[in-house]
């Protein structure tokens, strides 16, 4: 049985946004929402990583350990998902996420905090299949048409890899033997110096 | 002696109704299908696997993901 996983290469990731780009696009996600978002660790300063973060779909999820009215399940293919038709929006989910990944809408009355939206791994929700509610609450169910997440099929350096657990572990390690790592990747002397240009500057 | 006795049930069982508590299953959760289903949707659905077969779909899903994301895979050696 699939576990639908993602990994970010952070030596590939070049922060273009394209992941967010695809994801808000293919699910027509309202604005103050972002199901997925690239964070930059020293940012401007060489050797600055960026790594893309959505729901990262946890073995053992702490939003569906918190979540008082239950509304969290989980598929048969490892993809955390939710019932909003059940979410009562209280935010326990985002308090208990590593990853920031719950988003809440705060459009309406007075900004009122509206019913949890996350990434879904591009699976939908617990409505029907390809169906327009789904679509209207959930977003495109990408793998029910036999696709993977737009966020990683869109990505333009294959920084973000999704798929079942073993294909993406498996791309990512044949990735890693063949480039080494640290100042043996291939262009990070190109673009940060060597030590020896380094002491010659 | 018997009537007093069935009134006295019928008090007792409507004293305690609101001990009772209702059915809290929730429906939706419980009622997604697997993504190997399908949407039955034909023009969105990626060709070269067939709905309903679960072998089928995750041989499908990695195949698209060696052919899109491992570029060493593809790349000439």
């Amino acid at each position: 049985m699939a576990r639908m996983k993602f990994i970010c290469d952070a030596e590939r990731c070049i922060e273009c946004n394209g992941c967010v780009t695809a994801c808000k696009n293919e699910h027509e996600v309202p604005w103050g929402v972002n199901r997925r978002r690239v964070v930059t660790l020293n940012d401007g300063v060489p050797g600055e990583k960026s790594i893309s973060v959505a729901c990262m779909h946890c073995s053992d999820a702490p939003c569906m350990a918190v979540c008082p009215v239950n509304c969290f399940y989980k598929t048969d293919e490892g993809v955390v998902l939710h019932d909003k038709d059940v979410c009562i929006g209280c935010g326990y989910c985002s308090y208990a996420c590593p990853f920031g990944a719950p988003q809440f809408p705060s459009q309406g009355t007075f900004g009122v905090r509206g019913k949890m939206d996350k990434c879904t791994f591009c699976a939908g929700g617990p409505e029907e299949h390809g169906s327009q509610a789904e679509f209207d609450k959930y977003g495109r169910n990408r793998l029910a048409e036999g696709k993977l997440p737009a966020c990683a099929e869109m990505c333009s350096t294959k920084a973000l890899l999704a798929g079942d657990g073993d294909v993406v572990s498996e791309i990512f390690r044949q990735r890693v033997v063949q480039r080494g790592k640290g100042a043996e990747v291939w262009g990070w002397g190109t673009a940060y110096g060597t030590a020896a240009t380094k002491q010659g500057a | 002696m018997r009537k007093i006795l069935l009134l006295s049930a019928m008090t007792a069982a409507m004293a305690l109704t609101a001990c009772g508590e209702k059915p809290q299953d929730k429906l939706g959760a419980g009622s997604d299908k697997p993504a190997a289903a399908g949407t039955g949707v034909a023009a969105f659905t990626a060709e070269g696997w067939k709905a309903g077969d679960q072998a089928s779909w995750s041989n499908h899903l990695k195949a698209r993901a060696n052919y899109g994301m491992n570029d060493h895979q593809r790349a000439p050696k």
